[in-house]
């Protein structure tokens, strides 16, 4: 085993190696800092474990246009990161964007979708994005296998999808050859501002940097007061389905359902703002199951290989909170839902601001000021 | 590679492997009824294509998947032989209909 | 219920009742032990199973089998018949060719669990059945034998040859070469030639080294039943084939299907040609269900495997969920028997059908005939202690993920590049995540990654399972009840487009 990279006096300690915290070290680290991960175990929540892998715009940003911005902007930075990692790495994450759907199984089901995107784009200072709405024979054209119980479907030609897990270790190859001190088994305990720095503690010892990002997903909930930061955030539990392999089927990701480049089929998404337990709720797959057969009959017999479920990293209002604390600065929180569509935005822009010592006034709508003004109606 | 004890041949069924007749014993799984038949390798993996076939005749290696009356990656060694029954090789990934195909 | 052994089997999982005190998985001795034990007591009882038959993979097949197959396979095998037909005889429900593939609990209003919901599925229909008791007894896998080519059509477990032998009366052809340690390995090679297969030759992986360690439990083992019939087999197959010891390396060449095996023996490499290799370095309890189920597992080093953590009646941590026989640690098929009538007798306490003064009582005579059952294992698992050079693959290429294809080269690489457990490896190259869902790499990994990060396996820990433990059809999964909060959950306030269902699943 080759010795990894330790780096004694850090530049900046990450807190999480998830998608957010392997995403913001990269890039971190492609601006000449010293940069330590510290990383759970083998065992750990791990929202990044369990994601969807939808590089998604359509329907982002209802009572929040800059997020659509935002959004839109990350989707067309994907081309870019997934040619950076490919060509540090050799790793292909298999970045497709060709497109994706919403299918709908009732006319009602249809006219909320349709709704929704009226009103995304009918609010004060809307940022648009181009969409279809399709009736059942529209989408079967793009769409064959639809089954004859789909009514029609939204279509937003921005929208697409990787394969996470290729991506997931792309990031962490990346890390590698950028020669970030990646350390897994480091559970962070307690964070101290001491001496105009951090000190970072956990069973396994301590660390010092001048500046530290909470990137620890859910964990950042008690950890970001310590620094005085704020991590305001809801119960949110989702649940997936894993198909076996299968023959290519799927053109284009649906909201719901789409096939990995390797041949599974991943059903989605489920959300419970009251799961206590990551048991599994047979009830939810049974209504996922059944949904993604109706829209495509010819996955009845395909056998489910796992099911499971996991707690999102979702804010109050289920937006990303990007922050740089006011009284111990050079403290920062980084946490969103979309970890995989905003990953080129983590990368590159929040990772320089970081290191800039500043977020930049576009991105600084995303700090918890929000939560304490009266929304406007 | 296999050979039937001759006191182990009662009621005989039939059943097609790939197309081809096989006569079997009642009560055979799937996956030794292919054995019996000499026939080692019933599917090709999903990633290299590589071939495989029965290796732990218990339910839990999934080398011995076979198309089963149309159906994909059925566990050959937990299905009994069926009079008429058409087995197929298991090609790679399970076989979606084509005319969903694009 | 009075039920015949007629119609205690179950033709339809649509026949059984929704709710039972005791469902057990699994019909090998443990199993059919455990729903006798319970069902005497007057527990409603029901037994699921895989097989088409009761008896497990030890007594596959044996209550259709003939005095031929009794003189091929010997009168321990005979003896399952006798456990068999007790079960058959009592008033438990059994349903054979059923795959039980997911236990989630249900929980009462403060929260406690008090009963468990076991996914069913049988003949393309599914169902959860309630229970308040869950005995498994879902026995023991074969060790992962990850040597180069075990992948080639033509190489099988030396299990796998049994059961063929057991349940087709199918013996091998041809040039037949049986390769590992353990006392299966004899045994296989014994009944194999008894039933008139040509064995070329049997290849001995036992290290000399494990000889000395096992010596101190020599006197022990001397006093138990398995050493005279130990001497027996062994002495019948080295009459009868080439026996040759010290194997330290092994593997099968190929194109698209066995050709040859080559090893080495004493400093020698060696290769013949071969139509089939049957592999066997133990057993080790299969673990997928109680490790989905969250149940605590510890690393047994002398064993090299996780087993669940079980107290004197077999209960695991979670409340409700007993494991017994080789699932809760190798003890072999008597001893199975006999904890399998003690988690029974268990359950029949824990319902309340008998006091626990008698259940003691009852246990009592159980335990002792176990302590006798046990003796002389201690020897045999030291003796037959796999190398490490054939559980950890020293050859980069070796594949120890056979569903998807990664090699041990591989594993240990992505150990350096940050996955130091089980489950972040399988994010970094999908080790574990086919069908198999880790049965056949899991212990591999496991031991890979503890090599490669020189820390015990008990530190790296296991693949973290996932109900279905087996896989089940999609249509299976959308045919059963959907509640509105399941509804809601998926669709939000849209939940009332979703068509409403009956309890079954069946759209109304």
């Amino acid at each position: 085993m080759t010795v990894n990279r330790r780096y004694p006096d850090p530049d900046i300690v990450i807190v999480g190696g998830g998608l957010m915290g392997a995403c913001l070290a990269w890039g971190l680290s492609q601006q000449g800092l010293r940069v330590c991960v510290l990383d759970e175990g083998d065992i750990a929540l791990r929202a990044s474990r369990a994601n969807f892998a939808l590089v998604w715009v359509q329907g982002k940003g209802v009572g929040f246009p800059a997020y659509t911005a935002w959004t839109k902007g990350a989707a067309g930075a994907w081309p870019g990161l997934a040619a950076d990692l490919k060509s540090e790495t050799g790793i292909d994450v298999g970045l497709d964007q060709p497109g994706g759907f919403t299918l709908c199984l009732s006319d009602r089901e249809l006219q909320a979708s349709v709704d929704a995107l009226e009103r995304l784009h009918n609010q004060p200072h809307a940022v648009a994005h181009p969409y279809e709405v399709l009736d059942h024979s529209q989408t079967k054209l793009r769409l064959p296998a639809i089954g004859p119980e789909v009514s029609g479907a939204i279509y937003c030609p921005l929208d697409g999808h990787v394969n996470s897990l290729r991506f997931f270790r792309a990031l962490h190859a990346a890390l590698k050859v950028r020669g970030v001190d990646y350390r897994p088994g480091h559970a962070v305990a307690a964070v101290e501002p001491k001496e105009g720095g951090f000190l970072l503690k956990g069973p396994w010892g301590e660390v010092r940097a001048p500046k530290v990002v909470l990137a620890a997903g859910l964990g950042n909930a008690h950890l970001a007061s310590m620094v005085g930061l704020e991590a305001p955030m809801k119960p949110s539990r989702g649940q997936i389905i894993v198909t076996e392999k299968a023959s290519p089927f799927l053109r284009y990701p649906v909201v719901t359902v789409r096939q990995t480049d390797e041949g599974g089929v991943m059903i989605g998404d489920s959300e419970e703002a009251n799961g206590a337990s990551l048991a599994i709720d047979h009830g939810i797959s049974s209504v996922m199951a059944d949904r993604a057969v109706r829209m495509f009959p010819i996955l009845a017999d395909l056998n489910v290989v796992r099911t499971w479920s996991a707690f999102r990293v979702m804010t109050l209002d289920s937006y990303p909170v990007y922050e740089q604390s006011q009284t111990c600065p050079g403290a920062f929180i980084a946490m969103a839902h979309s970890g995989v569509t905003l990953a080129p935005q983590h990368a590159y822009i929040l990772a320089r601001a970081i290191a800039a010592g500043a977020i930049p006034q576009d991105v600084s709508v995303f700090g918890t000021r929000r939560f304490h003004v009266p929304a406007r109606a | 590679m296999f050979r039937r004890a001759p006191d182990r041949m009662r009621d005989q069924v039939t059943f097609t492997f790939d197309g081809n007749p096989i006569v079997a014993a009642a009560g055979d799984s799937v996956a030794a009824a292919l054995l019996a038949a000499g026939i080692q390798a019933c599917r090709t993996t999903p990633v290299s294509g590589a071939p495989r076939g029965p290796y732990c005749m218990m339910g839990v290696c999934f080398e011995c998947l076979v198309r089963i009356d149309g159906v994909g990656n059925r566990q050959g060694c937990l299905v009994p032989v069926r009079e008429g029954m058409k087995v197929e090789t298991q090609k790679g990934s399970y076989a979606l209909p084509a005319e969903a195909g694009q | 219920m009075m039920v015949g052994v007629e119609s205690a089997q179950i033709g339809r999982i649509d026949d059984l009742a929704g709710d039972y005190d005791v469902v057990v998985i699994g019909a090998g001795p443990s199993g059919l032990r455990a729903a006798t034990t319970a069902s005497e007591f007057g527990a409603q009882v029901l037994l699921v199973d895989e097989n088409q038959t009761p008896g497990g993979q030890i007594y596959r097949s044996v209550l259709r089998a003939q005095e031929a197959d009794r003189r091929r396979l010997g009168e321990d095998y005979w003896r399952g018949r006798a456990i068999a037909e007790a079960f058959l005889r009592s008033d438990a429900h059994y349903s054979p060719m059923t795959t039980a593939w997911s236990i989630v609990p249900f929980h009462g209003e403060s929260g406690e669990i008090i009963g468990h919901e076991v996914g069913i599925s049988a003949a393309g229909k599914t169902r959860l059945i309630r229970t308040k008791q869950i005995v498994l007894g879902t026995g023991a896998l074969e060790r992962p034998f990850p040597v180069p080519g075990w992948t080639l059509p033509g190489v099988m477990t030396a299990g796998a040859a049994q059961i063929a032998l057991k349940a087709s009366g199918l013996i091998p052809e041809g040039r037949v070469v049986i390769a590992g340690t353990g006392p299966l390995l004899y045994l296989l090679a014994a009944q194999l030639i008894d039933a008139g297969a040509t064995i070329s030759a049997v290849l001995d992986t036992t290290p000399k080294a494990n000889w000395r360690k096992a010596l101190r439990y020599l006197p022990e083992f001397l006093a138990s039943p398995y050493a005279i019939k130990g001497m027996k087999l062994l002495c019948s197959v080295l009459r009868r084939t080439k026996v040759v010891r010290w194997v330290s390396s092994l593997s099968a060449e190929g194109e698209g299907a066995l050709k040859e095996v080559v090893w080495r023996a004493n400093g020698r490499e060696q290769r013949v040609p071969a139509d089939i290799l049957l592999l066997h370095q133990g057993i080790v309890p299969n673990i997928n269900f109680s490790n989905a189920l969250g149940c605590e597992h510890e690393w047994d080093e002398r064993q090299l495997a996780f087993r669940p953590r079980v107290d004197k009646w077999y209960r695991t941590s979670v409340p409700g969920i007993a494991i017994t026989g080789d699932g809760a640690g190798i003890q072999g098929a008597e001893a199975a028997a006999l904890q399998g009538a003690l988690a029974g007798l268990g359950c029949a306490v824990r319902l309340g059908l008998i006091d626990i003064e008698s259940g003691e009582r009852r246990a009592a005579p159980l335990r002792s005939q176990l302590r006798k059952a046990s003796r002389g294992r201690a020897f045999l698992e030291v003796l037959y202690r796999p190398a490490e050079s054939f559980r950890i693959p020293q050859n980069p290429n070796t594949i120890v993920c056979r569903c998807e294809e990664i090699s041990a080269g591989q594993i240990r690489s992505s150990v350096d590049a940050g996955a130091i457990g089980p489950n972040q490896m399988k994010v970094f190259l999908r080790t574990g995540m086919g069908p198999c869902q880790g049965r056949l790499c899991g212990l591999t990994v496991t031991e890979l990654i503890a090599n490669e990060r020189g820390v015990g396996p008990n530190e790296v820990g296991y693949y973290r399972l996932r109900f279905p433990i087996k896989p089940l059809r999609l249509s299976e999964l959308a045919s059963l009840p959907q509640s509105e909060a399941a509804k809601a959950a998926v669709l939000a306030d849209l939940a009332d487009t979703h068509p409403p269902k009956n309890g079954r699943g069946e759209r109304l």
